[in-house]
């Protein structure tokens, strides 16, 4: 029964961590067609952007409970500077390349911010405990649990919602699913695609850079946390359907219990499971769990 | 119509290296011994990138290379190089066989994905496997050749001179094999799978053969670095890995089988330097010159050369 309850809370909170940094993910690719694997450098770089904020807020006394804003205000101010600089400065002279190209592109971007990050922030590990801290524990059947990690579900729930109304219920959301089913025929039809593709990409940054600054609490915060994070996530989006919101987080939830449960019950598998759901996944479902049939081109 | 001198001009190269090798400092001949290996890699993602198609997970052979000569010494105690590769590409072109029948069925980025996560998949295993050094590794010692054991020294010159047999061997080969019908409907079906289909050929068998190919080379690749650098260790199957592989094919070109080798060799030697002069910003480097080479030389620095021969 432990176990069972254990498993579950970690795979929630597991899986709501993958959500937060697939989902900005899925959206570049579902909106652009642009495999970022520059994602792994936002998250980098919002993580160590929030452990030097909280660093600095903590010393100078402010009160504890405004960390959160810290928080959100690195992730918000990273994926503004990168995601502009990056779409607007170079993505956007490279659309007509093969989708694999511009996915090299992003990948030399990715070696830059990596670098990038250890020029701005050296090699030394940074610790930006204080905001996991502060919420204390719950017990659920006996076991204790963070309040942060529960926290993080709620995040998770949070934004998927808001994503997912944005483009239900608003203009500007049906706009955007527009551009996803038929580019050109949205240009005809008066939509600025240029213009949502920057606010796409920078949406898609920030995304990605909350993801770390979320995570920046609860681990230290080293060089090189990019680079696995970037492989989950695309575990994630190609289980999920590349694009898809739901398929996300369908996808996180089916990796985040997954490998829960292996670590509780068959940690030798624990590094792999990811890898064999998304292999397993994709031998059934090629084109991922909520994928569209696309036309073949002759 | 000119003469085909790709593979006599190889040849002439290596063997000019292969003499070469006794005269250099040991560091030289293992940069170079490094250099082709990876660039064998490489070659088969060339086979693989005429189609259209790029492996992110080129490393899962690389590693299986690797560590079958490796479980050879632990449990054979075999040492001799000629075995070893043999087994490595043989392991790697069986698991490339199965995993074959799956992939040919994908392309673009899901191609590029699925690969990627059956290299992923054997990182896991090999890091979680603690009688394999988990992590760690473990080591193993200089090859033997046919029974002659050569010493520390002369054991690096006669891998090198191994290694470049092993090189020209696989350029004869893939040459061959593109100058052929099956090879020629790489670019075909890069081009349009359906009229290639039309034309009576399988897209998938061919797809499925380039990709058993290029699993051979990086097992054979896997092998020889493995041999010479005298340890494994997971990181060899890691996605990273993989991505270098990536790196140096773009950054080569896909116009000659030539082309790889030399990418390789630029690539390691820069490496060489940058990890000494610019340990941080190493990784910079590499993208701005992966950018440049991108946006200016989309067939890689292979063109530069066909651009000076055919301004002379």
């Amino acid at each position: 029964m432990l176990t069972f309850v254990a498993i579950i809370v970690d795979g929630l909170v597991y899986a709501s961590w993958l959500f937060l940094v697939a989902v900005g993910l899925t959206l570049i690719l579902g909106v652009m067609r642009v495999l970022n694997v520059a994602h792994g450098g936002f998250y980098s770089f919002g993580a160590y952007t929030a452990a030097w904020g909280i660093g600095i807020y903590f010393e100078r006394g402010f009160p504890d409970a405004g960390s959160f804003f810290v928080l959100a205000g690195a992730a918000i101010a990273v994926g503004l500077t990168l995601g502009v600089l990056i779409e607007r400065g170079l993505l956007r002279w490279m659309y007509d390349r093969d989708e694999v190209v511009i996915a090299l592109i992003t990948y030399a971007v990715f070696l830059i911010l990596e670098d990038a990050v250890l020029l701005v922030w050296g090699v030394n590990p940074y610790f930006a405990y204080q905001p996991s801290t502060l919420l204390g524990n719950t017990d659920i059947a006996a076991l204790p649990f963070p309040n942060y990690d529960l926290a993080l579900i709620a995040l998770a729930l949070v934004i998927g919602g808001v994503l997912w109304w944005v483009l239900t219920f608003t203009h500007r959301g049906k706009f955007l699913l527009a551009v996803i089913q038929d580019r050109e025929m949205s240009v005809f039809l008066g939509i600025n695609v240029s213009r949502v593709f920057t606010v796409t990409f920078v949406i898609g940054a920030m995304l990605g850079a909350l993801g770390g600054a979320v995570t920046a609490p609860i681990i230290s915060v080293t060089p090189g946390i990019g680079v696995e994070v970037i492989v989950l996530a695309f575990a994630v989006v190609v289980i999920g359907g590349m694009g898809s919101i739901a398929g996300a987080a369908i996808g996180s939830l089916l990796v985040g219990l997954a490998h829960a449960a292996a670590v509780h019950l068959l940690p030798q598998i624990e590094l792999f499971v990811i890898y064999a759901v998304m292999s397993l996944v994709l031998a059934f479902r090629p084109r991922g769990l909520f994928s569209q049939a696309q036309m073949r081109r002759i | 119509m000119t003469a085909d001198r790709t593979i006599p001009s190889i040849a002439v190269a290596l063997a000019a290296l292969a003499v070469a090798s006794p005269f250099v400092p040991s560091w030289v001949v293992f940069i170079g011994i490094i250099a082709l290996a990876k660039g064998l890699v490489v070659l088969g993602l060339l086979v693989l990138w005429r189609t259209g198609l790029v492996s992110f997970g080129q490393s899962l052979y690389y590693a299986l290379g690797a560590y079958a000569v490796g479980l050879a010494y632990r449990y054979d105690g075999l040492t001799d190089a000629f075995v070893a590769v043999a087994l490595a590409a043989a392991l790697a072109g069986i698991v490339a066989f199965v995993l074959g029948f799956l992939l040919a069925g994908y392309r673009d980025l899901f191609f590029a994905m699925l690969s990627l996560a059956f290299s992923m998949i054997l990182y896991g295993v090999l890091v979680k496997s603690e009688t394999l050094g988990s992590t760690d590794g473990f080591a193993i010692p200089v090859p033997t050749f046919a029974g002659f054991k050569p010493g520390d020294a002369s054991g690096q010159v006669m891998l090198f001179v191994f290694t470049a047999v092993c090189t020209l061997a696989a350029c004869y080969g893939v040459h061959r094999y593109l100058a052929s019908t099956a090879g020629h409907l790489t670019t075909a079906i890069r081009d349009n799978e359906i009229r290639v289909e039309y034309l009576g050929y399988s897209v998938k068998r061919a797809i499925h053969t380039k990709y058993v190919i290029a699993a051979i080379l990086a097992g054979v690749g896997g092998a020889l670095v493995s041999m010479s650098v005298g340890h494994i260790d997971p990181e060899m199957a890691y996605w990273t890995t993989a991505g270098e592989f990536v790196f140096v094919a773009i950054l080569s070109g896909p116009a000659s089988v030539a082309a790889p080798f030399v990418g390789s060799i630029l690539f390691e030697l820069t490496r060489s330097y940058a990890m000494q002069y610019t340990p941080h910003t190493w990784h910079m480097v590499l993208g701005a010159a992966l950018l440049l080479v991108i946006m200016f030389l989309p067939n890689g620095l292979w063109s530069l050369f066909r651009r000076s021969a055919r301004a002379s």
